[in-house]
């Protein structure tokens, strides 16, 4: 492996303080004895992107409900920036498959929305500046007073962006935030997330279904298997900073796809 | 017609002419069509009743309803006591409307919102809703009498069913994702219900409204005819008892008028409350 590239990626992901941490989270579903998630630990440093990926059942969306503190584990610590989690919080960000932006309201009234929530609407309007900063960072800029109906997909799932990064949040979970979109938007969306990460200094936490998705924006990669649901292996990424979907066609992302794909191909098998 | 290529398929061909059959139909103006049957309509009457094959006591002539519409619109005009009559009506309406909506919605948000409600107070709504609710109308003007209280009661009696069933329905049609949201930003239960969940149902709300517009309608007329009073629905009956059937067509006429400026009504405020909605028929915004 290529060293200088691997010391450029350390530096960036290892030397971050550590921002979320899970430490021995298991989730029992009481009412059918279900283990969902069996002792997963892990911690997500200051800036770095990390993603999990498994197949279907592998309780990677109820590791994620349990991050966003939509539900509680069974057992286990979960503590994000040295409190532990109880509950939705504003520090925790959040994006989903669908934009769900809501139709009556302008694009920065929908980005305000979590700000008119747990503060208010004074301090909301009071929000919109930073509301019109954001859209321009995202690259929307003049869509400000445009209704959703009148965006299209990756321009809605960019406003999504602004609308979860409007509270400041010291992490960002994103629950397979481009699916629904045509595979060329999702490239060029996946680039616009790393640019804005990197911009913003974020903590991501990416949950997919595709690998190669993972691989090119993640430094470090949660393989998990179902029946219970673990955590088999973290792959670490070692491409260098900025990633371009130039990458993708290189040997080594090729390398790291392959070893990802057998891993989970094992999980099928048993 | 740019398809004239002379390799292009037999079936093409075919598709091309089959296209333009339909186009030609699609290309009338709705207004042209319609008028098309109302002279189509209009004709058969007159050519029914002029033929002798229907008792102008059953049917009077298009001729002879025109002319009675235009004496009725004098009166009203004229401030007559057909206006009287009308106007108790319209209050009739108006207060049934306003109550029905009162009910309808606090029913709905009262099933559609909450466990207790969805659990225990649906099934009853449900069973009372399936009654013929018309024959309640005796009731009514034995608990309320002959003035416009039992008339309000039955208009909106049958006019809330469909806004509870509306607002309850359009209460669940927020979508997962939404509520995951709200959950995600530590929404308090108002706040989902204000911030979302109602402006995502207002769609189905306003349907409710539009169908208990028209109950409203005919409501207050059947309340009428039942329960005596001195509105509209009076003068229909007894128009009806003395066999002058053009004035019975005209008064309903005059009535359809009411009606159709109610359900306008909320169309109009429909269109722009829920400004983002656009209507199509049979289905939802994804």
């Amino acid at each position: 492996m290529n060293s200088a590239i691997a010391t450029q990626a350390h530096s960036g992901a290892q030397l971050g303080a550590p921002v979320y941490e899970l430490s021995n989270v298991s989730k029992t579903y009481a009412r059918n004895q279900v283990v969902a998630l069996d002792d997963v630990s892990l911690t997500l440093r200051k800036s770095s992107f990390s993603s999990v990926i498994g197949s279907s059942g592998c309780g990677k969306s109820t590791l994620l409900k349990i991050m966003a503190g939509l539900i509680p584990p069974t057992s286990g610590r979960v503590v994000l920036q040295d409190r532990p989690v109880t509950g939705p919080r504003r520090d925790i960000g959040m994006m989903f498959q669908h934009a769900t932006l809501f139709p009556w309201r302008t694009a920065v009234e929908n980005i305000v929305l979590p700000i008119e929530i747990r503060d208010g609407r004074a301090a909301a309007k009071k929000a919109l500046e930073k509301a019109h900063e954001l859209l321009d960072i995202v690259g929307l800029k003049g869509f400000e007073n445009v209704y959703p109906n009148e965006l299209s997909g990756g321009m809605a799932q960019r406003a999504s962006i602004c609308r979860m990064l409007i509270t400041e949040p010291a992490v960002l979970l994103l629950d397979e935030p481009f699916s629904a979109l045509d595979e060329l938007s999702r490239d060029m969306m996946n680039m616009e997330l790393q640019r804005i990460c990197r911009e913003q200094h974020a903590t991501a936490f990416l949950v997919t279904h595709s690998i190669q998705e993972a691989v090119i924006l993640s430094d470090h990669i949660y393989v998990m298997k179902p029946r219970p649901g673990r955590l088999a292996e973290i792959v670490e990424v070692d491409l260098p900073r900025p990633r371009t979907l130039d990458m993708m066609t290189t040997p080594k992302f090729g390398a790291i796809v392959d070893y990802i794909r057998g891993l989970l191909d094992k999980g099928e098998d048993m | 017609m740019s398809v004239t290529q002379t390799d292009q398929p037999r079936d093409t061909a075919q598709d091309t002419v089959w296209v333009q059959d339909v186009s030609f139909i699609d290309s009338i103006p709705r207004s042209v069509a319609m008028t098309f049957v109302l002279l189509v309509f209009i004709g058969s009457w007159q050519m029914a009743t002029s033929l002798g094959l229907v008792s102008p006591i059953i049917l009077p002539t298009p001729l002879e309803t025109l002319q009675d519409m235009i004496f009725v619109g004098k009166n009203l005009l004229t401030g007559g006591y057909m206006l009287e009559a009308l106007w108790i009506t319209l209050k009739e309406v108006f207060y049934g409307f306003a109550l029905a909506i009162f009910l309808g919605f606090t029913l709905g948000v009262l099933v559609g919102e909450t466990a207790f409600g969805e659990k225990a107070v649906m099934p009853y709504l449900v069973a009372i809703d399936t009654m013929p609710k018309v024959a309640f109308a005796p009731l009514f003007v034995a608990w309320l009498g002959f003035g416009i209280e039992s008339k309000v009661a039955l208009a909106a009696f049958i006019a809330t069913f469909p806004i509870v069933v509306g607002t309850a329905a359009g209460l669940h049609a927020a979508d997962e994702n939404a509520r995951m949201l709200f959950k995600t930003m530590g929404a308090s239960r108002m706040q989902t219900l204000i911030k979302m969940k109602l402006p995502t149902g207002l769609p189905q709300i306003f349907t409710g409204l539009k169908i208990g517009a028209v109950g409203v309608m005919a409501g207050a007329i059947t309340g009428e005819f039942l329960g005596g009073g001195k509105g509209f629905g009076e003068l229909i009956r007894i128009a009806a008892s003395q066999l002058n059937t053009p004035r019975v067509f005209s008064l309903i006429l005059y009535l359809s008028l009411v009606g159709l400026a109610l359900y306008v009504l909320v169309t109009w405020t429909q269109r722009k409350v829920v400004f983002w909605h656009k209507e199509r028929v049979g289905a939802h915004d994804g």
